[in-house]
C-alpha cells in the first residue's frame, strides 16, 4: 500500500516537474500578494501584531490558488477511473497527500523567508515555538485543503467553490496559527503556547482522521 | 390540528407576554418583569434572541446526523431531511445573528465587537453558506447528497475548535466568559452576567424556547415530506 501511494506522489511529482503549472502559479500568486500588501502599506509604519495575521493571509490565499489541483487534475486528464481501478481510496488519498504537503511547504519556507525579508516589522523572538507552530499548522493546511479539493473535483464549477468551502474548515487552524505566531513575535515561552499547540496537534489528527473516513464516499460514485 | 392550535395559542402568549409585560424595579404582580441592571429594557429581546441561536445549533446538528445517516444507508430521504434542516437553520442562524446585532448596539454599544459568540455563529453562517454554494453546483442527486453529506461532517467537526478555541484568543461579552479586570483575567462579573431572572420571566422564557423548538420541528417535517412526495411525483411522471 505504501509502495503504491509512493508511486503515485512521483507521478505527481514528475508530472508538476514537466509541467510546473502548480509551482509557477504558486510562485507568482505569493509575489502578487506580498507586494499587494506592501503597495497598500506604502511608507506607513504597521504594528508588529499585524504582519503576523498578514503572514496568514499570504498563506491562506496561495493554498487556495495552488493546492485545489490535487484532484481537479486527475479529472481532466479522465484519469480517475484508472486510479480507482488499480489502488484503494485510502492509498490515493495518501499520495495526493504527500504531494500537497510537499507543496505547503515549499509554498510557506518561501513565504516565510520573503516575509521576513521585506517586512521588519515580522521578527520572531521564540523562533523554535515559530517552527513547531510553522510545521504543525501546514500538516493541517495540506490535511484540510486535500479533502476539500476531493470534495471540488467532484462538484461542477471548480475554481470559485474551493475558497468558499475551505475557509470555515480552516478558520479554527488559522485563528490559532495567528495567535501562536503573535505569541512567537512578543517571544512566549513554550510553556504558556502549550494550549495552543495541543489546539493545532488535535486539529491534525481529526482531520486526518475524517479525511481517511470519508474519502471513500467522495472517491466511489 | 390540535398540535398547531397549541403552537399557535403558545406562540401567542409567548409573543405577546414576551413584548408587552412591564419591566419594573420591584416586581409585585405576576406579570412584571424584574429591573435587570445594566439589560433594563433590553432584556425582553432573550426570549427571542436565545432560542434562535438554540435553534441554530439543533438544526446544525440534525443535519449532520441525517448526513451520517445518508452515508450510511444511501437513502435520499435522509438527505432531504438533512438539507431541510439546513435550511430551517441558515434561516434561524441570520435571525439570532441579526437579533444578536441589535441587542448588542444596545447592551454593548456596537453591533459587532468579534465576541468569541459572534464569530462562531458567523462561522457557522459561512459554514451554511459553504454548504448551500456546494449542493447548488452539483447536478446529480447521489453525488450531491453525498458530497455535501461528507462536507457536512467535517465542518461539523470544527466547531469544538471554535467553543473552545474562541475564548482564549478574544474576550467574550456574552454571558458566562472571562473578561479583563483590573488587569487580570476573570470570570466576567458584569451586570450582564449576573443578571437574575425571577420565576414568571424563566416561565416565559422556557416557555418561548419550547413554543420555537415545536415550530422548528414542525416546519422540518413539512419541508422534508414535501420534498420527499416532489421527488416521488417528479419520478413518476418521468417514468410515464
Amino acid at each position: 500500500m505504501h509502495s503504491k501511494a509512493f508511486a503515485l506522489f512521483l507521478k505527481d511529482f514528475r508530472s508538476e516537474l514537466r509541467t510546473r503549472y502548480a509551482v509557477n502559479s504558486l510562485a507568482m500568486f505569493i509575489l502578487v500578494a506580498i507586494s499587494v500588501i506592501l503597495f497598500s502599506i506604502g511608507q506607513e509604519k504597521i504594528p508588529q501584531s499585524l504582519t503576523g495575521g498578514l503572514f496568514w493571509v499570504v498563506i491562506f490565499f496561495s493554498a487556495m490558488s495552488g493546492l485545489a489541483r490535487a484532484f481537479v487534475s486527475e479529472e481532466e486528464r479522465g484519469t480517475t477511473l484508472t486510479l480507482q481501478l488499480i489502488a484503494s481510496p485510502s492509498t490515493i488519498f495518501t499520495g495526493k497527500l504527500l504531494f500537497n504537503l510537499i507543496l505547503v511547504f515549499l509554498m510557506n519556507i518561501v513565504i516565510a523567508v520573503l516575509y521576513s525579508a521585506l517586512f521588519d516589522e515580522f521578527v520572531i523572538r521564540s523562533f523554535y515555538l515559530f517552527v513547531l507552530t510553522f510545521v504543525l499548522s501546514n500538516f493541517g493546511l495540506a490535511i484540510s485543503s486535500t479533502i476539500i479539493a476531493a470534495i471540488i473535483s467532484k462538484a461542477g464549477s471548480k475554481g470559485t467553490l474551493y475558497p468558499v468551502l475551505s475557509f470555515p474548515i480552516l478558520l479554527p487552524l488559522i485563528l490559532t496559527s495567528v495567535q501562536l505566531t503573535s505569541n512567537c513575535m512578543v517571544g512566549t515561552s513554550f510553556a504558556e503556547s502549550k494550549v495552543d499547540l495541543a489546539v493545532i496537534v488535535c486539529y491534525d489528527v481529526i482531520m486526518l482522521t475524517a479525511s481517511y473516513m470519508l474519502f471513500d464516499f467522495i472517491w466511489k460514485d | 390540528m390540535i398540535w398547531k392550535t397549541f403552537l399557535f395559542l403558545l406562540l401567542c402568549f409567548v409573543s405577546i407576554a414576551g413584548i408587552s409585560f412591564p419591566i419594573v424595579e420591584n416586581p409585585v404582580h405576576w406579570y412584571q418583569y424584574p429591573m435587570i441592571k445594566g439589560l433594563e429594557e433590553n432584556a425582553k429581546i432573550i426570549f427571542f434572541h436565545v432560542p434562535t441561536a438554540w435553534l441554530t445549533v439543533v438544526a446544525f446538528f440534525m443535519s449532520t446526523v441525517y448526513s451520517i445517516q445518508y452515508l450510511r444507508k444511501k437513502n435520499l430521504d435522509d438527505d432531504a431531511k438533512s438539507y431541510t434542516a439546513a435550511q430551517l437553520g441558515i434561516i434561524f442562524c441570520i435571525l439570532a445573528t441579526v437579533t444578536g446585532a441589535i441587542w448588542a448596539k444596545f447592551a454593548w454599544g456596537s453591533y459587532w465587537s468579534w465576541d468569541p459568540r459572534q464569530t462562531s455563529i458567523f462561522a457557522l453562517l459561512l459554514i451554511y453558506g459553504a454548504w448551500f454554494a456546494l449542493r447548488s453546483s452539483i447536478e446529480s442527486e447521489e453525488k450531491r447528497a453525498s458530497l455535501s453529506s461528507v462536507y457536512s461532517i467535517i465542518a461539523f467537526l470544527t466547531v469544538p475548535f471554535f467553543i473552545f478555541i474562541m475564548p482564549r484568543i478574544m474576550l467574550g461579552l456574552h454571558p458566562g466568559a472571562e473578561s479583563i479586570e483590573d488587569g487580570k483575567v476573570v470570570q466576567s462579573a458584569s451586570p450582564v452576567v449576573d443578571f437574575k431572572m425571577n420565576g414568571n420571566m424563566l416561565l416565559i422564557f422556557f416557555l418561548s424556547l419550547i413554543a420555537f423548538t415545536i415550530l422548528y420541528f414542525w416546519m422540518w417535517r413539512v419541508g422534508y415530506k414535501s420534498l420527499i412526495y416532489r421527488d416521488k411525483i417528479l419520478k413518476q411522471s418521468s417514468r410515464g
